[in-house]
């Protein structure tokens, strides 16, 4: 019989624990397939947020420090300094990169520090039970916003890809999703390429997912998939919003 | 090698270099900009990296970063700077890594002053993060101390896998004094390759871990924290002793108003008083040994602050009423004339 | 136990720092003990700055002087009460009356007038009045050597101004000639 489908050797046997719907699960999966790859997964250093994906470091079949709520990018930034031969990638959600870490995304961005950004945005603050996120729409509820973000009182969503493509430092930036086999397969395509932009020394890489949070969102995983096509994507459109690398799109 | 003439804040800046220091990251604050400066220049010069950081927040989760991955790393700042770097020092300290901080303290609370000041005992002595933890904490009295220290604060960082404070001051950071640089390890000093992220090549996978979910396992990392407390005040207690041979009083005070003190105890000797003087160099572990004397009368802790360390003293000769205190706050600069007179004031007037 | 307390106060920008450094360096190259520690803050951006120098025999104690001072280098009519004052009994105060026209009153000091902006204009160099009046101090207190101060001149400014030395040297002898006239 021939082995049609194997997980990646870039993810641990640990079980998840995701909410079904999530999409924390699927781009682990893309980043250990794409390290693999790469042949880099023994060279691979991530820096895990404060967030669902606090135990990121479990999964991941590599190296990993578990970080100070948003500062990532700093640390990030203090391992790629002492040894630029290491693929160093961060993975944040959008409280941890857009919320309290946004100085360090920014600055990380314009230094053009040569690592990864893997940022998940679902729009809602997920480990500590749907409150309100930088990212969460106009009108969208939230423990802290219970009648709906009103964006008079509590201010607007922040796009942050297309803020971080304002800046000469970043080489490449990219907003994806990960709803259909489609939209996956682009997914990897831009983990990938950031992934690259760092291995060859051309500076800092930054794929944001627009993600879905089911449970916190109060739908079942496939109106939460429905939510992110009808809802989410039409606010954070998807695409490349800055390529240096010469390759277009 | 001979004596130079340098600024305490760029010889902390040399030693870290003769130390083997090759990483740097800060933000400039007063009265210690001159350490960045200095290193923003002789790093890279020995192949050495300087990041300027986008805030004290950055600089030290740079700082966890760096010593993650098994570099000897220093940053520096003061007082209000210190202050924000009180969460990533947490993180290493939780972390078990090796870190080097300075802290050039000026007067305080808030912004306070830039003048110096030693209102920082408490933050730095006692964990000034969350969660019981402490740091070493060496508290140099001269810029060749200081230099000295910053070498050994590398070595006892790596030894014991734990961030080491340099708690000095504005003082010490702008004067100049002679000093030379003798580096040598004074520890057989452990290698890294056990846990340094360097990625997990052919052998297992290392994890930097800060977040314990279960109760019992974060319960047994600080019993094993404490453990690693207890090697330290057993092993690293440190003290100076000025004329202290057949003292009945003692002043006891620490890093710039200690020299200052030592200059009045030198005119209460020449007037007759039997007083020296107990210089902690280790503020955290707290020297105590030096402490366990029948024959003073009274512990005179003289400080640059409100007597944040005369709780420390009470509690060393176990004797509350056996402690009398002076201080200057806010970045006044204590003369040794104010502390002759509270000597006398203790000791029962002239003589 | 000879302890020399030297304030040396002027303008930014009139070479008080790197005068007190000189003093300082040599003073080591003496085989002394010294310290040098500097005002900082506000006042080193553009108004008054002033530093103290210890050279001793001993160990320095503390290196600031609030009161009872050896000496006095007084640049600049701003610094003039307070480093004045700071002098104690005995001591020795050396004045730029190029920019101050108050006499000290205080008979239990020694006070030298020394133009040395129009000295050092004559020399060729503006900068160079700090150097006249390191000059005339050394020349009344003696606190380090001459020598020492030139062997001291490129380790605080630098191996490329070694050029300057000769005229350095004329300057810290015309500050001594003009004290030793008073």
């Amino acid at each position: 019989m021939s082995v049609v489908y194997e997980k990646s050797k870039g993810l641990t046997d640990v079980k998840l624990h995701y909410c079904p719907g999530c999409a924390h699960g699927i781009v682990h999966k893309l980043l250990a397939e794409c390290l693999e790859e790469m042949s880099e997964t023994e060279n691979a250093i991530a820096c895990v947020p404060v967030g669902c994906a606090v135990m990121a470091n479990k999964y991941f079949n590599f190296d990993a420090i578990q970080c100070a709520h948003g500062r990532a990018p700093a640390t990030a930034t203090g391992i790629k300094r002492v040894d630029p031969s290491k693929i160093v990638i961060t993975y944040q959600g959008d409280g941890d990169l857009a919320s309290i870490g946004t100085c360090e995304i920014v600055h990380a961005a314009a230094r053009g520090e040569k690592i990864t950004t893997i940022f998940i945005n679902n729009g809602i603050y997920g480990m500590t039970g749907g409150q309100m996120a930088p990212t969460t729409l106009p009108g969208m509820k939230a423990t802290t916003a219970k009648h709906g973000r009103d964006v008079k009182v509590q201010g607007n969503p922040i796009r942050v890809s297309e803020m971080l493509a304002t800046l000469d430092g970043p080489v490449y930036i990219e907003r994806v999703s990960v709803t259909t086999p489609g939209q996956v397969a682009q997914a990897k395509k831009a983990i990938m390429k950031a992934l690259k932009v760092q291995k060859e020394g051309l500076g800092f890489g930054f794929v944001e997912v627009v993600s879905s949070c089911p449970t916190n969102w109060g739908l079942t995983a496939v109106k939460a998939m429905e939510y992110v096509k009808e809802k989410m994507i039409p606010y954070y459109p998807l695409g490349v919003f800055k390529d240096l690398t010469g390759e277009g799109k | 090698m001979a004596k130079v003439l340098m600024k305490g804040n760029e010889a902390v800046g040399k030693a870290a270099i003769e130390a083997g220091c090759r990483f740097f990251f800060g933000y400039p604050i007063t009265p210690q900009s001159e350490v960045p400066e200095y290193l923003s220049e002789e790093l890279p010069k020995v192949g050495g990296t300087f990041v300027q950081a986008e805030s004290e927040l950055a600089a030290i989760n740079m700082v966890y970063g760096a010593a993650a991955a098994g570099a000897r790393v220093l940053t520096s700042s003061s007082s209000p700077g210190l202050a924000l770097k009180q969460e990533g020092i947490g993180y290493i300290t939780n972390a078990d890594l090796p870190a080097v901080v300075i802290n050039m303290m000026r007067g305080g609370p808030g912004l306070g002053t830039i003048q110096p000041g030693q209102a920082d005992y408490h933050m730095c002595v006692k964990g000034g993060s969350n969660g019981d933890y402490h740091n070493i904490v060496l508290a140099p009295a001269s810029v060749q101390e200081a230099v000295d220290m910053v070498m050994d604060a590398f070595d006892l960082a790596d030894f014991y896998r734990t961030p080491v404070i340099i708690l000095s001051d504005g003082l010490i950071g702008q004067m100049m004094e002679p000093v030379e640089f003798n580096y040598s390890p004074k520890k057989d000093l452990p290698s890294k390759d056990a846990w340094a992220l360097k990625g997990k090549g052919k052998g297992e996978k290392h994890m930097i871990v800060n977040l314990n979910m279960d109760a019992e396992d974060c319960e047994n990392h600080n019993i094993a924290l404490q453990k690693k407390y207890d090697e330290i005040e057993a092993n690293e207690q440190d003290w100076e002793e000025y004329c202290m041979d057949d003292a009945e009083y003692a002043f006891v005070s620490y890093g710039t108003s200690a020299r200052i003190v030592k200059s009045s105890v030198d005119t209460l000797r020449a007037a007759g008083y039997k007083v020296g003087l107990i210089r902690p160099k280790t503020l955290y572990p707290f020297p105590v040994k030096a402490f366990k004397r029948e024959n003073i009368k009274k512990y005179l802790d003289v400080e640059m602050s409100m007597g944040q360390m005369a709780d420390d003293v009470k509690l060393a000769c176990n004797d509350v009423n056996k402690v009398a205190f002076y201080g200057r706050t806010g970045g006044i600069i204590l003369t040794p004339e104010e502390v002759v007179e509270f000597g006398k004031s203790v000791m029962g007037g002239d003589k | 136990m000879s302890t020399q307390r030297v304030c040396c106060a002027g303008f930014g920008g009139q070479g008080v720092l790197s005068m007190g450094k000189l003093l300082a360096y040599a003073g080591m190259l003496d085989g002394k003990e010294v310290s040098w520690c500097p005002s900082y803050g506000p006042e080193m951006r553009g108004g008054t700055a002033n530093c103290a120098i210890v050279v001793s025999d001993e160990p320095v104690g503390s290196p600031v002087i609030t009161s009872d001072a050896t000496a006095s280098i007084v640049m600049n009519q701003p610094s003039y009460d307070k480093f004045v004052e700071i002098v104690g009994t005995g001591g020795t105060v050396i004045l730029n009356s190029s920019l101050i026209e108050s006499k000290v009153e205080r008979d239990d000091i020694k006070a030298y007038y020394v133009p040395a902006n129009e000295i050092a204009k004559e020399l060729g160099n503006p900068k160079l009045a700090n150097i006249v009046l390191l000059g005339a101090l050394l020349e009344v207190d003696k606190t380090v050597t001459e020598e020492s101060v030139l062997n001291a001149f490129t380790k605080v400014f630098g191996e490329n101004k070694a050029k300057f030395i000769p005229i350095n040297k004329e300057a810290l002898a015309k500050g001594a000639e003009y004290v030793k006239a008073q």
